[in-house]
């Protein structure tokens, strides 16, 4: 803005410069919390975490500059290979089920449905409350003698597994539980894309003989498409993200089974202090989340429709 | 039978079952509420009932003796609600210098801010933490409240919606002598205010709720834990009490689910138009 303290003629400077000038200091005045805090809070914390993840860096002591070794130490590691495949089994099982549901139950509750006001607000409030009671009270429902297993003992005499002890139950228990939790929000989101649908679309297609799962495929699916690739996307990147819910109901067990990559990190950076382990291993982490972000938005020309 | 009362009955049909999935849906929610009421022998009867012998209220006092819960649940107002001031002041103020004042590279740095979007928190604590170190922010509300209160969505949403606002409104007041500051305070800010409304109240949820950030950097957990950190700290104790933990369970629940139950208009138009939260 140097330039604005030269002096002009008055004929010109009138109109415009001073404006300009006054602008450029309120702006600075405006955008400076957000600026300094997101320097300070953001960028700052990438490049460090960038650069501990070629340290070998300890809570206390000697840090040394490791080059990759973080990495191959940590593809090399059966527990982070664990945690990887266990994530990558999480979102392929939670992905579609949450999909599935939201986009299923938000058809159901079309505007012929009474009460669907008050159906939305009811599905979508675990979304809203703290996951920490979420998870602790699908614990109680899952537990030996909890809810299902003493329910399903009292009717027929027999024990349920124990879901969240046993290996091959324990994983399912955990998508299951954060499908009941999450869904809600890509519910709302469809049913908003699918009430913005012209009527007469709809309309138009049924006096043309179209039966439900038709209009369904060939009309409500292109039109909410938009909102499909949205949110999924959404649920794609936050799902890669699972911590609470296998943290709180099983500890990452039985044996390593529902071991997450963002559990991995917090044990590596918060239990044993190897910091640079932990940042490596979140910068996998969000490689991962990068590469299967970016094949999403090459994929979406192939299905999404912008406009009819 | 006509063709309409095919489509009425199958209607009829359509209903029950659907608020049949709901009644399943909230099965949880219920539990909670009904085991949060129980003596703490009759938790786990077999088969289980929706009520105890007696309806136990006291454990919900017992639930404040048994841990500092009544501190975890002022800690917790505490940081949500300074969190909301902080993200609310600098979001306005960002998203008004990127969309109506006029300065030099203010699209490159909105651009840098786009950019952040994509960084998940969740690859930042542990840098986080060392920051917080070097700042002496270990074990303190300050880290609580700021490290993630300059995330760009709160200006970008803001942003959007200033746009909105024709430009002759804010111009008029200009040359009427109005000043930037005036302009941002008595004109744009009142016509923004359903979306500050939206952004406050899910801001508020999201620190509400956080759970990982303070189990990360709170240590002495009795006097500095906000609710749902005390809340896994009721499982970790010897000789869970469910009735306890259930009751507490519900008090974590009771803000936000109040909020959306009274909010429900402003909190859904403000998915629909924005994805806000996506949680």
């Amino acid at each position: 803005m140097s330039d604005d303290a030269i002096a002009r003629p008055a004929a010109v400077a009138g109109r415009r410069r001073p404006r300009l000038r006054r602008d450029g200091r309120a702006a600075a005045f405006f955008a400076a919390p957000s600026m300094i805090g997101l320097t300070v809070f953001t960028l700052f914390p990438i490049v460090l975490s960038l650069v501990m993840a070629f340290f070998q860096w300890p809570a206390v002591g000697e840090r040394t500059f490791t080059g990759l070794e973080n990495f191959t130490t940590l593809f090399t590691d059966p527990v982070f290979r664990r945690a990887l495949l266990n994530t990558l089994l999480f979102v392929v099982l939670y992905l579609p089920l949450n999909l599935i549901v939201s986009v299923g139950l938000a058809v159901w509750m079309g505007p012929r449905i009474k009460g669907r006001k008050a159906l939305r607000v009811v599905f979508f409030l675990p979304v809203v409350t703290p996951m920490v009671a979420n998870a602790i009270v699908w614990r109680m429902i899952y537990q030996p003698n909890g809810l299902i297993d003493g329910s399903l003992y009292a009717a027929t005499g027999t024990h349920a597994p124990n879901f969240l002890g046993e290996p091959g139950w324990a994983m399912f228990a955990v998508v299951a539980m954060s499908v009941w939790q999450g869904f809600g929000y890509n519910m709302l989101v469809f049913s908003a894309a699918l009430d913005a649908i012209p009527r007469h679309l709809l309309e138009a297609a049924q006096i043309d003989g179209a039966g439900p799962w038709r209009q369904f495929f060939r009309i409500m699916l292109p039109m909410i498409s938009p909102a499909l690739f949205f949110a999924s996307t959404m649920t794609l990147i936050t799902s890669f993200q699972v911590f609470t819910q296998p943290f709180l109901m099983t500890g990452g067990g039985p044996g390593m089974d529902t071991e997450t990559l963002m559990m991995f990190v917090f044990d590596k950076g918060f239990s044993i202090y190897q910091y640079g382990l932990a940042s490596a291993g979140a910068w996998i982490l969000f490689v991962l989340i990068l590469g299967v972000t970016a094949v999403q938005f090459v994929g979406q020309r192939r299905w999404v429709t912008y406009d009819v | 039978m006509s063709d309409h009362a095919v489509r009425r009955i199958r209607l009829v049909i359509s209903h029950v079952a659907l608020y049949l999935v709901a009644a399943a849906f909230l099965t949880p929610l219920v539990y909670m509420l009904a085991t949060s009421l129980k003596p703490a022998d009759e938790v786990f009867q077999s088969p289980p009932s929706l009520f105890g012998s007696l309806v136990r209220w006291e454990n919900y006092s017992e639930t404040f003796e048994f841990l500092p819960f009544g501190k975890f649940v002022l800690n917790g107002l505490a940081v949500a609600i300074c969190g909301t001031i902080v993200v609310l002041v600098a979001s306005a103020m960002s998203a008004y210098a990127f969309s109506r004042l006029r300065w030099r590279g203010r699209d490159g740095f909105f651009l840098v801010f786009l950019a952040t979007l994509m960084i998940p928190q969740e690859v930042l604590v542990v840098p986080m933490f060392m920051l917080m170190k070097w700042f002496g922010w270990v074990d303190s509300f300050q880290a609580l409240i700021f490290p993630w209160a300059f995330t760009a969505f709160g200006t970008f949403m803001l942003r959007q919606f200033f746009l909105t606002v024709p430009e002759e409104i804010s111009e008029g007041a200009r040359i009427d002598g109005a000043g930037s500051v005036r302009i941002f305070t008595s004109i744009m800010l009142p016509l923004i205010r359903p979306a500050l409304a939206v952004l406050a109240v899910f801001t508020f949820i999201n620190y509400w709720n956080s759970f990982m950030w303070p189990l990360i950097i709170i240590n002495t957990v009795d006097e500095k834990a906000t609710v749902p950190l005390g809340l896994s700290l009721f499982v970790g104790q010897q000789g869970t009490q469910w009735n306890l933990i259930m009751a507490a369970s519900v008090i974590s629940m009771a803000p936000t689910a109040a909020i959306l139950i009274l909010l429900q208009k402003h909190l859904i138009r403000g998915i629909a138009t924005s994805g806000l939260g996506g949680r």
